[in-house]
């Protein structure tokens, strides 16, 4: 089959990486063609700022080098503009008069500074800062003159005037506004950042308009002239006023713009054949200029261009980062307040930090950071995931570090860390493998990073810190900012969107998901196959079939794997209580099968570690004790003090109390682990208070606190009800379990559950509505009723016991 | 010279699992059954950390590592990019409901 032809016009960031994603995609359905009006390969534009600092050279900042066009197959035109679309023939054609057929095209044309419509701009020394021959032009100006007048006080405006200033000019800015980067900065950040600009050697100029710039005999520019009459010498005029989309070309081939080349949801313009990405876009009637969103479009972009046609662009939040080095200083969202919105402000002028917190019904709608920006990473995620914050409100303004994250105390800023520091403690990455797959392998978004290099691929409690160092890499933060979360690759559908259709649709078995639901792949993936399996199982009980194939193997053969492919075995100890018979049969078992470690868990459980996986069914057999769900996602433990019975500060028989819960939850599955624990007294020695579900013995009955959780995040568990009977102990916990067990996301623990839906919510189900309390008490003892034990019962329990006996040659 | 044996019954191998072939003095063989009813035969070592392939779960005709979640392509036994390296494959033919393997290539190692 003859190849389609894809023309992308404009070789930058948004639209060589839609090539990229296309590639990706679909790598033989396009013969590609790419122009470029630039002389150079594809390079990162927002890196330009270092190159004139003279922090990062040319080489640094590409992103695509020639050999990536001729490797991937493609036409590369750099020098070469279109100056013309025919879209009846459609044909580009160039410059040059050449003249290329395609089948589809691409508009990456970008956006064009504005220049102030002032007398002498024509003048040489007067530029825009836009691209590699605008910053040669200022680096070579800098060897020759002295005096540099930049006009525009923005993002922009700073790094070029800093840039500058480094290259040993002096730099005047010149700004209209009463303040700089009004546009992401209150006025009190923007002081502290002219405070510290002046303290580089940097002139401001606010609220002056230009009228004229004043040339010399050689038609060089020498001066400017403001509205007030006074002067400020020049002989280099940087313009950073803004930039508009360059709709030139799309306009002159009668494409619909207003303020953009206007498109749908899927990159279209109005001629269906031709698509546009990037700056040169108006979607939704806004165009993006930061990087983040142009990488959006270009996802979804090559999505259509690969004909699959699933996804769909709905713009995107965006956040701002200044990068003069020495300079820390962070916006995103509504950082301004006003009504309706409440600010959180921590102020210390004299020490440079200031930061400033924008809530609105419970959730942060925008932030200012200056001097201290560690946090940034982590507001933009609690910003764009909508997260309700009334729980750490409290803490928010101290970071994520305040709420309980463990073992990266200190590693704040990524920035100052030596590339030999520790970043992801679980896969041992440090720094500089991050920093130099980021560089070399031109990653952008934390997805990529994971996968590349596996930092926070685990517990992902370092997600924030990689983050950072990305940011400060690559030069933006360019994670992707999807409003709701896809399951996995395989659906654009939410985990919430598919328990719904599970439950409406009655779906039973994994192959009628994936096909009612349209999976984009047959098989489904590791992620989604033991989700769905576990929502199949959860929502229809005896009803829908358990899929062993779809769970790890920790729940195929009902032990844990090891590093070195042997197994731990866990018999359950009810309530954490032996006797000498278990004991003796223990050490026989350790004997018999030589198993090498015996250890005691901390969840008051024996754990003998190093079976061989063919000895399993036999451990089991000669063990005579209950499966211990050790591996499981479902109970593990219910950990329990010696409570009344023996204690002379017991008020409550907790052994007992753990002992009934043990019996009546064993076996029970659920979306994550849980674990357990009951105290006799408000010592709490049982450690209760970092436990899914937490019950403390008081004189006059019983404490439940719930949502605890003793891991990544130390959690403290929160108080749910206080009742007086172990009945209604049960009852309550059996609730609380069952509505997390049907409404929580597989893979979230309790503590993430409730802190989703909102502990309110928990109590008006499980407090406030008794009927529908006892209701779900009931439906989990349905779903118990009848579970097999896997050790003792393997065929009631589904257990392929295939998998213990080897085959030989 | 290749020597094809049977193994086992295609029905010995669970859809979407695997069996472990045990041979001597080497590492074990990995048999895998894919949803399609495909057969595929790599050695039971993860190029990563050595870990058991054969206990992992079978997504198409992948395989994900049970240790560190690597997926190995059972067609080829390479690891799926970005991660690399490649676990050795052996020569499998299904006939009439038999699972055949060389026996050759079961003796002398198998192809990276």
């Amino acid at each position: 089959m003859k190849k389609l032809r894809l023309v992308l016009v404009g070789n930058g960031m948004a639209g060589v990486r839609t090539i990229e994603e296309v590639l990706k995609l679909t790598p033989d359905l396009y013969e590609i063609t790419v122009f470029g009006s630039e002389p150079w390969p594809n390079y990162n534009r927002i890196l330009l700022s270092p190159v004139l600092a003279g922090e990062q050279s040319l080489q640094d900042i590409v992103l695509n080098d020639w050999d990536w066009y001729k490797s991937n197959g493609i036409t590369l035109r750099t020098g070469t503009t279109i100056t013309k679309i025919d879209r009846h023939r459609r044909e580009v054609i160039a410059d040059d008069g050449s003249v290329t057929p395609y089948d589809r095209l691409i508009l990456a044309t970008g956006s064009i500074p504005f220049m102030l419509p002032v007398p002498g701009r024509e003048l040489q020394g007067v530029i825009a800062y836009r691209d590699i021959a605008d910053t040669e032009a200022m680096i070579q100006a800098a060897q020759q003159y002295k005096h540099a007048v930049v006009i525009g006080g923005g993002l922009l405006g700073l790094e070029a005037a800093n840039g500058l200033r480094q290259r040993g000019m002096q730099v005047s800015v010149v700004h209209l506004p009463g303040w700089l980067m009004e546009r992401q900065l209150d006025p009190v950040a923007a002081g502290l950042l002219q405070q510290s600009l002046e303290q580089k050697g940097l002139h401001f100029l606010l609220g002056k308009n230009t009228a004229a710039l004043l040339g010399n005999e050689a038609g060089r520019v020498r001066a400017l002239r403001f509205t007030d009459d006074s002067e400020v010498a020049a002989d280099l005029v940087v313009m950073a006023v803004g930039i508009r989309p360059n709709t030139a070309l799309a306009e002159s081939a009668g494409l619909h713009c207003q303020r953009g080349i206007v498109v749908n949801d899927t990159m279209q313009t109005y001629d269906p054949r031709i698509y546009a990405v990037g700056e040169c876009v108006s979607h939704r009637g806004t165009a993006y200029g930061l990087v983040a969103p142009l990488f959006d479009m270009a996802k979804v972009c090559a999505n259509h261009l690969a004909e699959f046609g699933i996804g769909r662009y709905q713009g995107s939040v965006t956040s701002t980062k200044l990068k003069v080095t020495g300079i820390d200083l962070f916006s995103a969202g509504d950082f301004m307040g006003g009504e309706g919105r409440e600010e959180i402000v921590l102020s210390d002028p004299n020490g440079g930090i200031y930061k400033k917190l924008v809530l609105q019904n419970n959730k942060l709608v925008g932030a200012c950071l200056y001097g201290d920006t560690a946090d940034g990473a982590w507001y933009f995620r609690l910003l764009r995931e909508g997260k309700d914050i009334s729980s750490i409100r409290d803490q928010l303004m101290f970071g994520e570090s305040s709420i309980g994250d463990t073992g990266h105390e200190g590693h704040s800023l990524a920035a100052a860390m030596p590339d030999t520091a520790e970043v992801c403690g679980c896969n041992g990455v440090c720094k500089g493998s991050i920093v130099k797959a980021i560089r070399e392998k031109g990653l952008f978004t934390i997805e990529d990073v994971r996968k590349h290099t596996k930092a926070s691929a685990s517990c992902g409690s370092c997600t924030g810190l990689v983050e950072q160092i990305l940011v400060s890499t690559a030069g933006g933060d360019y994670s992707a900012a999807p409003r709701k979360k896809a399951m996995c690759g395989c659906t654009d559908l939410s985990h919430a969107e598919v328990r719904l259709a599970i439950r409406e649709q009655h779906l039973l078995s994994i192959p009628d998901v994936q096909k009612q639901l349209q999976w984009r792949s047959a098989d489904g993936c590791t992620s989604c196959r033991p989700a769905l399996n576990y929502y199949l199982i959860s929502t229809w009980p005896h009803e829908a079939k358990d899929d062993p194939q779809s769970r790890m193997i920790n729940e195929r053969s009902h032990a844990n794997i090891q590093k070195d492919g042997t197994y731990s075995v866990i018999p359950r100890m009810w309530g954490g209580e032996t006797s000498a018979a278990d004991l003796r049969r223990i050490a026989d078992v350790v004997d018999k099968y030589q198993i090498p470690t015996v250890k005691v868990t901390g969840g008051q459980r024996i754990d003998l570690l190093g079976v061989k996986k063919a000895d399993l069914p036999a451990v089991w057999e000669d063990l005579g004790m209950p499966c211990g769900l050790a591996y499981a996602k479902g109970l593990r433990t219910v950990k329990t003090c010696v409570g009344s019975e023996w204690c002379r500060f017991g008020t409550q028989d907790s052994t007992s109390m753990g002992k009934q819960l043990e019996r009546a939850l064993a076996r029970m599955y659920a979306p994550h682990k849980v674990k357990l624990a009951v105290s006799g007294c408000p010592r709490n020695c049982a450690e209760a208070g970092i436990k899914d579900v937490g019950v403390i013995g008081v004189d006059s009955g019983w404490e439940i606190y719930v949502a605890g959780n003793g891991g990544i995040k130390t959690e403290v568990a929160q108080f749910l009800v206080k009742v007086k009977t172990a009945e209604e102990v049960m009852e309550y916990t059996g609730a609380f379990l069952q509505l997390y067990r049907l409404e929580a996301w597989y893979l979230e623990r309790t503590v993430h559950f409730v802190s989703r839906v909102g502990l309110d919510y928990v109590k008006s189900v499980i407090l406030q509505d008794a009927e529908k309390r006892r209701a779900l008490y009931e439906e989990l003892l349905f779903a118990l009723s009848g579970e097999a034990d896997p050790w003792h019962q393997p065929q009631a329990a589904h257990v392929d016991t295939r998998q213990f006996s080897a085959l030989t040659v | 010279m290749t020597t094809w044996k049977i193994i086992c019954e295609l029905n010995d191998i669970p859809r979407q699992g695997a069996r472990i072939l045990q041979r001597a003095g080497m590492d074990d063989v990995a048999i895998f059954r894919t949803a399609e009813n495909q057969v595929f035969a790599v050695t039971d070592r993860c190029p990563h950390k050595g870990g058991p392939l054969s206990q992992g779960m079978v997504v198409g005709d992948k395989v994900a590592c049970p240790l560190h979640n690597w997926h190995i392509d059972l067609r080829s036994g390479e690891a799926v990019a970005p991660d690399q390296g490649c676990a050795a494959r052996f020569q499998v033919r299904v006939e009439q409901g038999q699972v055949l393997m060389d026996e050759t290539e079961l003796r002398c190692g198998g192809k990276a």
